[in-house]
C-alpha cells in the first residue's frame, strides 16, 4: 500500500521553495517579491515540521518553526512599510527603480 | 485511497497551485489570494504531521495578519500596485536567465532528492505536537529566545511606524527670489530662511519686529 512518507513532504517543500525563489528573481514588483519570500519561509517551515515528525521525543523542529513564523511576521511589517515609503519616493513599486546607490 | 493520502494530495495541490498563482499573477491582489491558498494548504499539511498548534498559528499569523497586511498595502497603493513587467528591458535578460537556470537546477535537484528512498514515519505518542508539548519546549529550554522574540516584534512595530510615517524629501531648498537682495540682506539667522524677502535692511527688520 502506497503511503505518504517523509520524502513527499521534503519534495513538496523543495518545490514551493524553488517556485518562491524563481518568483523573487524574475518578478519586478516589490510586493510580489515579498510574497515570494513568504513562500520560501513557509516551505522551510513545512520541511522543519516534517523532520520533527520523524524525530520523536522532542519538539525542536516545531519550536523553530514557531520562531520562523514570528520573524516572518516582523519582516513583513517592516518590509511593507519600506514598500510604502519607496512608493511615496518614486511613485512606483518597480524594484528596478531602487537604483539610487548606483552612481 | 485512504483519507490521509487524499488530504496530502489536496493540500499539496493547493500549495503548489497557490504558489504558482502568487508568482504568475499580473494583479497583486490575485497573488495575495494565491499566497493565502498556499498558507492554508500548508496548515492542512501541518495537521497531517501532528502539529496542531503550529497549524493554528499558521492560520492566525499568516492568513490573519500577513495576507491581510499585504491586501491593505495593495489597496492603499491602488492601481499602481500592479506594474507592467515588460517595460524597460534593463535587467530583463538576467532575470529570465536566472529564473530559468534556477528552475532547471531545482527540477534536477528535486528529481534526485528522494529517488528510491522511502522512510516511513516513526510511531509517535498522541502528545506529539500538542500545545502542551510545544509550550513546554518553548518555556523550559527556549525561554530566552522566546522573550527575545517579543523584543523583536516590538522593535519591528516601532521600526515599521518610524519608516512609514517619516516623510521623504523633508528638506526643501530655500528658493531665492532675488539673489542680489539675498546677498546683502540674507538670512542672518536660520529662523529667517523661510521668510519672504521684503527688501528691508537688517535694522529696519529689527525695528519692525520690536514694534
Amino acid at each position: 500500500m502506497l503511503d505518504v512518507v517523509i520524502e513527499n513532504y521534503v519534495l513538496l517543500a523543495g518545490v514551493i521553495f524553488t517556485i518562491g525563489c524563481i518568483g523573487f528573481l524574475v518578478r519586478r514588483n516589490i510586493l510580489v517579491q515579498l510574497m515570494s519570500i513568504e513562500l520560501m519561509l513557509n516551505s522551510v517551515n513545512l520541511a522543519l515540521v516534517a523532520f520533527n515528525r520523524q524525530h520523536t521525543g522532542d519538539m525542536n523542529g516545531q519550536a523553530f518553526a514557531f520562531f520562523i513564523i514570528a520573524v516572518a511576521a516582523a519582516e513583513v511589517a517592516v518590509g511593507l512599510a519600506i514598500v510604502l515609503q519607496f512608493y511615496r519616493l518614486r511613485g512606483t513599486v518597480n524594484s528596478d527603480e531602487a537604483a539610487s546607490l548606483r552612481h | 485511497m485512504s483519507a490521509g493520502i487524499l488530504l496530502f494530495v489536496v493540500c499539496s495541490l493547493m500549495c503548489v497551485g497557490g504558489a504558482l498563482i502568487t508568482i504568475l499573477a499580473r494583479n497583486p491582489i490575485r497573488g495575495a489570494m494565491g499566497l493565502l491558498g498556499t498558507i492554508i494548504g500548508i496548515a492542512g499539511l501541518f495537521l497531517r504531521l501532528n502539529a496542531q498548534f503550529l497549524a493554528a498559528m499558521q492560520i492566525l499569523v499568516y492568513a490573519g495578519a500577513v495576507v491581510i497586511l499585504f491586501v491593505f498595502v495593495i489597496m492603499l497603493l491602488g492601481p499602481s500596485a500592479g506594474i507592467s513587467e515588460s517595460q524597460g528591458a534593463r535587467s530583463r535578460f538576467s532575470r529570465l536567465f536566472s529564473g530559468a537556470a534556477l528552475a532547471v537546477f531545482g527540477a534536477f535537484a528535486l528529481v534526485f532528492i528522494g529517488r528510491g528512498a522511502r522512510h516511513e514515519f516513526a510511531v509517535i505518542t498522541p502528545a506529539h505536537g500538542s500545545v502542551e508539548a510545544v509550550g513546554g519546549r518553548l518555556f523550559n529550554e527556549g525561554l530566552v529566545p522566546f522573550e527575545l522574540t517579543t523584543a523583536l516584534l516590538i522593535v519591528a512595530v516601532i521600526g515599521a511606524l518610524a519608516v512609514a510615517r517619516s516623510k521623504p524629501n523633508a528638506k526643501k531648498k530655500v528658493e531665492l527670489e532675488n539673489p542680489t537682495l539675498r546677498m546683502f540682506h540674507g538670512p542672518l539667522h536660520p529662523r529667517d530662511a523661510e521668510r519672504p524677502l521684503s527688501g528691508d535692511t537688517l535694522s529696519e527688520r529689527v525695528q519692525k519686529e520690536s514694534v
